[in-house]
C-alpha cells in the first residue's frame, strides 16, 4: 500500500513543480474573468449562467492538464518501470489519478467559490454547486485518463487527448450542470447527485483497467 | 571519505542468495517489428548465477529481445519460461532512465525506495552510486553518466533475481563500469541472472549470443 501512496505523492510533487496546478488555476480565473466581458454586465444573466459556465471552465482547466498525465512517463521511460513495480499496473494508474485529483482538481474546487463571486453567485448557492462538482469531478479525471492513455504514444497528443475525452465528459457535464442549476432555486437535486456519484463510481471501476490496457499496448 | 563502503556494495544491500533458485529459458523466440522480422529461432537457457551477453549490430533486436523477456513486447513465436512470476522478479534498465528532471537526487532515491517497497536508505546509497554530495542537485543538472548511476539505484533497493540491462556501460566512466561489474558479480554470486546487451565485451558475462548473425 505504501507503494500506492508513493506513486500518488510523486505525481502530486511533479504536477506542482511542473506548474500544472498553477496553469489550471490561471485557466480557471482567466475563463471566469472573461465571461462578463463577453456576456455583458447584466448581473441577473451572469448569475443564471454561472453554474454552467463554472462547469465548462472547470472542465477546460482540467483538460489542459490531461496530456501530461502519462505522456511524460512514456517519454522518460517511467512507464516501463511502472509495469515492473510491486503493485498491479491498474493500482499504479489509480495512484497517479488520485495524485492528479489531489494536485489539480481539489485546489480548483477550493477556488470555485471565489470564481463564483466574479459571476455574481450568492454564497447560498455554493454548497449545492460544490457538492455536484465533488460528486462529478472524480469521473472527469478517471475518464480523462482513458483519453490520455490512448493518446500516450502520439507525439504532441494533447489535442487528441482532449478530443478522445470530450465525449466521455458530456454525461458528467449534463448532470453536473443540471444539478448545479438547481442550486439557484435553492433546491437539492438528489437524483442528479446520485447519477453523478454513479458515474464516478462506474468510472472508478472501469477506468484503471482500460488505462492499464492502453498503457500496456503503448510500451510495446 | 566513503572508500570503505564503495568497495563492498554487495555486503550492504544485495541478498546472499535469492530465495527461489531462478532460471530463464528462451525457446525458439522470434520478434517482428512492423512487417520486419528482427530475429527468429533464439534459444538459450540460463541457470542461477549465469549472465548472458547480447551482441549484434544496431537494429539487430537486442533491445527488443530484452523487452520481450521483460514482458513488454509480445512474442512473434516461441516461449519464455522463468522460475518466478515475471512482473515482480525482473529489473529492466534501458536507455530511457525513468528519472524525473524536476526532482533532486535525494528526492529521487527516497521516492524510488518507496516505489520499490524498500526502506529509505538514501544516505547509504549516495556513496555507493558515486553520487556523494549530490543529494541536493536537480536530476536535470546531472551528466549522462551520473543519471545512469542514479538509475541503478533500484537494483539495490529491490532485490530481484533477473536483471535486464540494455547497454549498461553507455556513458559510464571507468569507476562507473567497475560499479556495474561489482554489482553484477555480487548479483550472480547470490544466484541471480543477468541478460545484458552491449557493444563491448562484458566482463561478467558467462554466455553470449550474437543477434543478426547468419544462422
Amino acid at each position: 500500500m505504501s507503494v500506492f501512496w508513493a506513486i500518488c505523492r510523486q505525481h502530486m510533487v511533479l504536477a506542482w513543480r511542473g506548474g500544472h496546478t498553477t496553469l489550471a488555476f490561471a485557466f480557471l480565473f482567466i475563463g471566469v474573468t472573461l465571461m462578463p466581458f463577453g456576456l455583458g454586465p447584466d448581473l441577473a444573466l451572469l448569475q443564471a449562467l454561472a453554474p454552467g459556465l463554472l462547469w465548462v471552465v472547470l472542465i477546460m482547466a482540467l483538460l489542459t492538464s490531461l496530456d501530461r498525465l502519462f505522456q511524460a512517463d512514456y517519454e522518460d521511460g517511467s512507464l516501463d518501470q511502472m509495469m515492473l513495480m510491486p503493485l498491479p499496473l491498474e493500482l499504479v494508474v489509480l495512484g497517479k489519478l488520485l495524485g492528479h485529483y489531489m494536485a489539480l482538481v481539489l485546489p480548483l474546487l477550493l477556488a470555485v467559490p471565489l470564481a463564483g463571486l466574479l459571476l455574481n453567485l450568492a454564497p447560498a448557492h455554493l454548497p449545492m454547486l460544490l457538492l455536484a462538482m465533488l460528486a462529478g469531478s472524480p469521473a472527469l479525471v478517471l475518464l480523462g485518463g482513458i483519453g490520455a492513455s490512448l493518446a500516450v504514444s502520439v507525439r504532441r497528443g494533447g489535442l487528441l487527448t482532449v478530443l478522445l475525452s470530450l465525449p466521455f465528459y458530456v454525461p458528467v457535464m449534463i448532470f453536473g450542470a443540471g444539478a448545479s442549476q438547481q442550486a439557484l432555486a435553492g433546491e437539492i437535486d438528489e437524483t442528479r447527485l446520485a447519477i453523478l456519484g454513479l458515474l464516478s463510481l462506474a468510472s472508478l471501476l472501469a477506468a484503471p483497467v482500460a488505462i492499464a490496457a492502453a498503457l500496456r499496448n503503448a510500451v510495446r | 571519505m566513503t572508500e570503505n563502503t564503495m568497495a563492498k556494495p554487495q555486503k550492504f544491500f544485495l541478498p546472499n542468495a535469492y530465495p527461489e533458485p531462478a532460471f530463464l529459458k528462451l525457446e525458439s523466440l522470434a520478434c517482428s517489428r512492423g512487417l520486419r522480422l528482427l530475429f527468429e529461432g533464439v534459444s538459450q537457457t540460463l541457470k542461477a548465477g549465469e549472465a548472458l551477453a547480447l551482441y549484434g549490430a544496431n537494429g539487430s533486436g537486442k533491445t527488443s529481445l530484452l523487452r520481450q523477456i521483460a514482458g513488454f513486447l509480445p512474442l512473434a513465436a516461441g516461449t519464455i519460461s522463468f522460475g518466478d512470476t515475471p512482473p515482480n522478479a525482473v529489473h529492466f534498465i534501458g536507455h530511457a532512465d525513468g528519472l524525473k528532471n524536476a526532482l533532486s537526487v535525494g528526492e529521487t532515491l527516497a521516492l524510488d525506495a518507496a516505489l520499490w517497497g524498500a526502506p529509505d536508505t538514501t544516505t547509504d546509497l549516495l556513496p555507493l552510486l558515486g553520487l556523494q554530495n549530490r543529494a541536493w542537485q536537480k536530476v536535470a543538472d546531472l551528466s549522462a553518466g551520473q543519471r545512469r548511476r542514479l538509475a541503478l539505484a533500484k537494483l539495490y533497493l529491490a532485490p530481484r533475481p533477473l536483471w535486464l540491462l540494455d547497454e549498461p556501460m553507455t556513458a559510464l566512466d571507468t569507476a562507473g563500469q567497475e560499479l556495474i561489474d561489482t554489482l553484477a558479480g555480487a548479483h550472480l554470486a547470490a544466484g541471480g541472472l543477468i541478460v545484458a546487451s552491449s557493444h563491448m565485451p562484458l566482463a561478467f558475462a558467462t554466455k553470449e549470443l550474437v543477434l543478426g548473425a547468419p544462422a
